[in-house]
């Protein structure tokens, strides 16, 4: 079957993997904001008190935390996908690429320091 | 045989110009859903993670994130803000449903593009209204 050969040489499997986890991560997000929406409803609007006590809480801030990470996953296959499709020489998109994931541990570290840093 | 080895002309635009072409509304849909995840990158995840650093560190600063968002500029960035992450939540939901053979047809595609776009632009009004 040389078809099925030449098929295995071009694929990397990426496909179907990136495909899956973009949308477990687009769900993960969808549970997160449905339960920020929840948040701000119960407590009548956020004051300071209110938000400080929400962001205390340990389960929350796990639970955002979880929500950054399906963030940063499903931002990296988005923009890379952006980029594949319009960044034609691939020195200038390896270079981008190489950025969006700097920027993307950047603000995951940036967000460790928002939940767990000054509290 | 002879036919297939002549190209059929006919006399048609062949060129690509985007803003020639009449984009159908799921097309018009899928492109929004990209514009607003860049948006989203560049500025939404750097300005949130930035306001909720700064309104949980003090009462002070707090107060001063408030002022800060209370500027008409900054209500206009939120509102670019809170449309492009309702039109890429609600164009996200009709792709995951698109991924479970729902609406798939060519009709019930339209509409819900349709609504997709209608729906996050009211409810961008709601959060317009909440900010004014």
């Amino acid at each position: 079957m040389v078809s099925d050969v030449s098929y295995e040489a071009a694929s990397a499997h990426y496909g179907w993997r990136d495909w899956l986890s973009q949308r477990v991560t687009a769900v993960v997000m969808l549970l997160y904001t449905l339960l920020v929406f929840a948040i701000v409803i119960w407590n009548g609007g956020l004051d300071y008190s209110v938000w400080k006590s929400v962001f205390a809480n340990h389960a929350f801030r796990l639970a955002t935390f979880l929500f950054m990470i399906a963030l940063a996953f499903h931002a990296w296959v988005g923009v890379r996908n952006i980029l594949m499709d319009y960044i034609k020489p691939a020195g200038w998109r390896l270079s981008l690429q190489t950025i969006v994931i700097c920027v993307l541990i950047g603000y995951m570290g940036w967000t460790i320091e928002v939940l767990w840093g000054a509290l | 045989m002879a036919a297939l080895d002549r190209p059929v002309v006919k006399p048609r635009p062949i060129y690509l110009n985007v803003l020639a072409i009449r984009q159908p509304l799921p097309a018009i849909v899928s492109i929004l859903h990209r514009v607003s995840g860049a948006l989203l990158f560049l500025l939404g995840i750097p300005l949130v993670l930035w306001g909720v650093h700064m309104s949980i560190a003090s009462p002070d600063a707090f107060a001063q994130f408030k002022q800060i968002v209370g500027h008409p500029f900054s209500k206009l960035l939120m509102l670019a803000l809170a449309w492009a992450y309702i039109h890429h939540l609600l164009a996200g939901v009709r792709h995951l449903a698109l991924d479970l053979h729902v609406g798939v047809d060519l009709a019930p595609a339209r509409r819900s593009s349709a609504i997709v776009l209608v729906l996050s632009l009211l409810l961008t009004v709601i959060v317009a209204v909440r900010l004014w």
